[in-house]
């Protein structure tokens, strides 16, 4: 993985760098020692690490556009984090670059009950404006297995999803407004608390830009009334085929559960010695259906599944009992990383998203590849909407054993796109996909999203080295003519 | 910005401007290459339905994408559909219906208030006017749905992004970008969309004799039960008495949606009206096809649909500011008005047009409305939209911001100039 050559004009000024940070943000916000810097040098995908040049910690939106005015007159880099789980690499720092972390910006600003949404500061966790607005009976909908930890800032840079997008939308559906830092350190607020704000839908490309378009500063999240009931289905089947086909009766017979999960059988097997979930150990995948709504909605729903189960040829159905039984079938499900993490020393969670008709195809050649590289596979697979999450196994202290995962990885991916799918459904493309944007897109699509980039940041300073395989060069691409979709700099070095 | 709308408009406003008739993707890419090299500016039209929105064009050339039509892709198990943008959304929604599918965002047709005959237009026009109907609280706009695009840049490049599955973020979310940018960024040549299970039945509760402040109270306790209520609107005296679905039943109107399985929507009525008992007033219940009606009538505005000299304005807020909002611009201008999305859309007919009104109201949603309050005319006499901003205007780092973004898709501002604003 090439990132983008440190200039070391920058880094010989660091001291300059600390001493004018520090204007802008006093105290400990500056941090500049290599001690304290090693626990920014990677996010969640821990292959890549790079300790930055400085990380500074704003207390507040005047602090976040101070830095950022600054390093715009500077030319220097900025590296946005939130909580830094991200699994692309999204907050990878660059030796040139300062991280700007948005943790202290932490606090749940409002909450709006008469207009069902929640006004929060970047910082606060996911799982955190949920329980903020629990004791009245409403919930943020998007649910990254993160959750407890990712903060809705990251989520929007992300557009994060989770298990229950299918029915309930991603980060981008669920966010009705922003407050944002640009480059040159002028505020906007995109949206707001209405349903929809005028002009261009610049919330909606905020939405997953993984920080390369400015720094999120607030977050209005609309939240949802919490349903009356919710049962789950925990379903066994002899082979893959069939569990794809019982997700496609699902879907065609016009029920959108509100949560839809596949295991394999490495998974299973791996979920069920960590947590004991009571998972059947005889199957080649299980399915979690969840329902959510009235009792009579649901039970009118476990019934129809039920029907169509024992037509897909299912061996193995339990519902869920109680509310225990239910978060018990879950348990296995939202372990199932960890759980997989057990059988080996290291592994790497893949993230595409193919047509779910393509299921049992993708997963045969998964299987082949994994006696290709040698590497064994376990499959998690967010049913419902066609999110494959193919979590690696491999020990990197074996030789060329990450090499050949991240080869096995994306051919993966790869293979994702060849099906009409897509490089990654909720992980984001930070640097780890970045290098295969060009299997998904054409020069001229990447053309497109850079000269939107421009609009933003000319100068490319938000996130180089994330999302494109090519750094953005704006003059260039504003008076470009480009013919037959051919770069016009093809010789240019990537990294 | 440049300075070539002056020439054009030196040029006065009977000359006619050619149409250029695309059937396929490389045709469009051919004449947008032809306009760029003479310097030509074009409207971007299929069926043109929704002409009357935003500013009336005056360009060298009209784009005509009406023959670029067909579906190309429909796969029901997927819930995606892709189609060329100049697909009638009729077709798309009778193919929808065979696969009791739909359009989740319930797109609304302005006709019938334009003065016109019931035409649903184009796919493509519903997409880059981008409005959501009754069901916007519960399940978005068309940007929540707007999964993939292909389309030609005003460098004449052909680009796509987004993709054809449901679940997808890789790179910059462009399709939602070009949702609600009436054609003034790129001219789209094939689209994907999202698309949802329709549910099985529909009901709707009536709850009769509310004041506007009551109902969008209610309609919020509504929207915050676990009953998915997906229809929330109000209608003052004034404006129920005059929408068919509702004729049967003098004074103000509130109307709850519920839809799904007919065992469900039993089961949330019951729920709801233990909830609401304590509004007090008379509730009702309209059957399937009266309750499909009204949501249309809604969805269409309708209510407004006789007069069509008079201007109607559509504001968007934050339901807690409804009232105020309806109630300051009603205490300087004559006229009526409702509630949809629960309080958070307001529709308003005024009874006379001038110029002052644009003033009155802009003015309402700074003082009334909360920051986030903002005003369309939808419907005005062309020389009044031609002269004025009928699309709310943007604070000045927005639209710095947003000019900046047109530069980077169309740097001539060869589609749709000063269609959303004069100097966009």
């Amino acid at each position: 993985m090439r990132m983008p050559a440190a200039d070391p004009g920058l880094v010989s000024r660091r001291a300059e760098f600390l001493g004018a940070l520090r204007r802008f943000v006093p105290g400990e916000g500056v941090i500049g020692t290599p001690e304290e810097l090693a626990a920014y040098e990677c996010d969640g995908l821990t292959a890549y690490r790079q300790p930055p040049l400085a990380v500074v910690l704003p207390a507040d939106t005047a602090q976040v556009a101070a830095v950022l005015a600054y390093c715009h007159a500077q030319g220097l880099k900025v590296v946005p984090r939130g909580s830094g789980t991200s699994l692309s690499g999204g907050a990878l720092p660059l030796a040139d670059a300062i991280v700007v972390g948005l943790g202290k910006l932490n606090r749940v600003l409002e909450i709006d009950y008469a207009n069902r949404c929640v006004v929060a500061q970047p910082g606060v966790t996911n799982l955190a404006i949920t329980q903020a607005v629990a004791e009245r009976g409403f919930y943020y909908a998007p649910d990254p297995s993160s959750q407890i930890a990712c903060s809705i800032g990251g989520n929007v840079a992300e557009n994060s999803g989770g298990v229950h997008c299918l029915k309930y939308g991603m980060t981008t559906n669920n966010v009705l407004g922003v407050e944002m830092v640009l480059i040159d350190g002028s505020i906007v607020r995109l949206g707001g608390r209405a349903y929809d704000a005028p002009g261009y839908d610049l919330l909606g490309i905020v939405n997953g830009s993984e920080g390369l378009l400015g720094v999120v500063t607030e977050v209005t999240a609309r939240i949802l009334p919490r349903p009356e009931h919710q049962q789950a289905l925990l379903i066994g089947f002899p082979t893959v085929e069939a569990a794809g086909s019982c997700v496609a009766a699902i879907i065609d017979h016009g029920l959108i559960p509100a949560g839809m999960e596949m295991m394999d059988r490495l998974a299973i097997q791996a979920a069920e010695a960590f947590v004991h979930a009571g998972y059947p150990l005889d199957v080649e995948a299980l399915l979690i259906v969840e329902f959510d709504g009235p009792r009579a909605e649901i039970d009118e729903h476990v019934s129809i599944v039920e029907a169509l189960v024992a037509r897909c040829g299912a061996g193995y159905l339990r519902i869920s009992s109680s509310e225990r039984e239910r978060l018990q079938f879950w348990a296995g499900r939202k372990a199932a990383f960890p759980a997989v993490g057990r059988l080996s020393p290291d592994y790497y969670c893949m993230d595409g998203t193919i047509p779910r008709r393509c299921l049992p195809q993708v997963l045969r050649r998964i299987s082949e590849l994994s006696q290709t590289y040698g590497l064994a596979v376990a499959n998690v697979f967010h049913a419902g909407d066609g999110n494959l999450h193919p979590l690696i196994l491999y020990d990197a202290s074996l030789g060329d054993q990450l090499d050949k995962a991240e080869r096995f990885g994306a051919d993966i991916l790869t293979l994702c796109v060849e099906v009409g799918g897509v490089l990654t459904g909720e992980h984001g493309v930070g640097v780890e996909k970045r290098d295969l944007m060009e299997v998904q897109f054409q020069p001229s699509d990447l053309q497109q999203q850079q000269r939107l980039k421009c609009a933003f940041d000319p100068d490319g300073l938000l996130n180089p080295g994330k999302v494109f395989p090519h750094l953005c060069r704006c003059a260039e691409l504003g008076r470009m003519h480009v013919h037959a979709g051919a770069l016009r700099f093809p010789d240019l070095p990537r990294f | 910005m440049r300075g070539r709308c002056a020439f054009r408009i030196c040029r006065g406003s009977e000359a006619v401007p050619a149409t250029l008739r695309v059937t396929d993707a490389s045709e469009a890419q051919h004449a947008i290459a032809g306009l760029l090299a003479d310097g030509r500016t074009a409207e971007i039209v299929a069926r043109a339905t929704r002409r009357p929105y935003g500013r009336p064009l005056q360009t060298d050339a009209i784009l005509d994408l009406r023959a670029l039509s067909g579906i190309t892709v429909y796969e029901p198990g997927e819930l995606v559909l892709s189609a060329q943008p100049g697909t009638p959304l009729s077709l798309i929604q009778s193919t929808l219906a065979e696969q009791r599918q739909h359009l989740a965002f319930e797109p609304p047709d302005f006709s019938r208030l334009w003065g016109a005959a019931p035409d649903r237009g184009t796919l493509g026009g519903c997409l880059s006017v981008g409005l959501g109907g009754p069901r916007r609280p519960s399940a978005g706009a068309p940007r929540d749905h707007f999964l993939g695009v292909k389309g030609v840049n005003g460098f004449g490049q052909a680009f796509a992004a987004g993709g054809r599955v449901v679940k997808n973020v890789t790179g910059f979310d462009l399709p939602k970008l070009l949702a609600g940018s009436l054609g003034t960024l790129a001219v789209m040549t094939e689209v994907t969309i999202k698309v949802m299970p329709a549910p099985p039945s529909t009901s709707t509760l009536l709850l009769h004799g509310l004041d506007d402040a009551q109902a969008v109270a209610l309609m919020g306790e509504a929207l915050s039960s676990p009953a998915a209520v997906s229809g929330a609107a109000h209608f003052p005296a004034a404006v129920a008495n005059t929408l068919p679905a509702l004729r049967s039943a003098p004074g103000a109107v509130t109307a709850l949606r519920l839809e799904g399985l007919p065992r469900s929507i039993g089961a949330r009525l019951e729920h709801l009206t233990r909830r609401l008992a304590h509004y007090g007033g008379d509730c009702t219940l309209l059957d399937e096809s009266v309750s499909r009606g009204l949501w249309v009538e809604v969805a269409d505005v309708v209510a407004f649909a006789g007069a069509s000299e008079r201007p109607v304005w559509r504001l968007s807020t934050r339901a807690s500011a409804a009232v105020g909002l309806a109630r300051t611009i009603m205490q300087s201008l004559e006229g009526r008005y409702f509630f949809d999305w629960g309080g958070a859309l307001l529709w308003i007919e005024l009874a006379a047009d001038s110029l002052a009104h644009q003033g009155i109201v802009r003015e309402a949603c700074i003082r009334a409305g909360g920051p986030d309050a903002h005003a369309t005319l939808i419907r005005a006499d062309e020389h009044v939209r031609a002269r004025t901003a009928p699309l709310p205007p943007l604070a000045g780092s927005l639209a710095a911001l947003t000019e900046r973004i047109k530069a980077q898709f169309d740097p001539q501002r060869l589609f749709n100039p000063g269609r959303m604003y004069a100097e966009l």
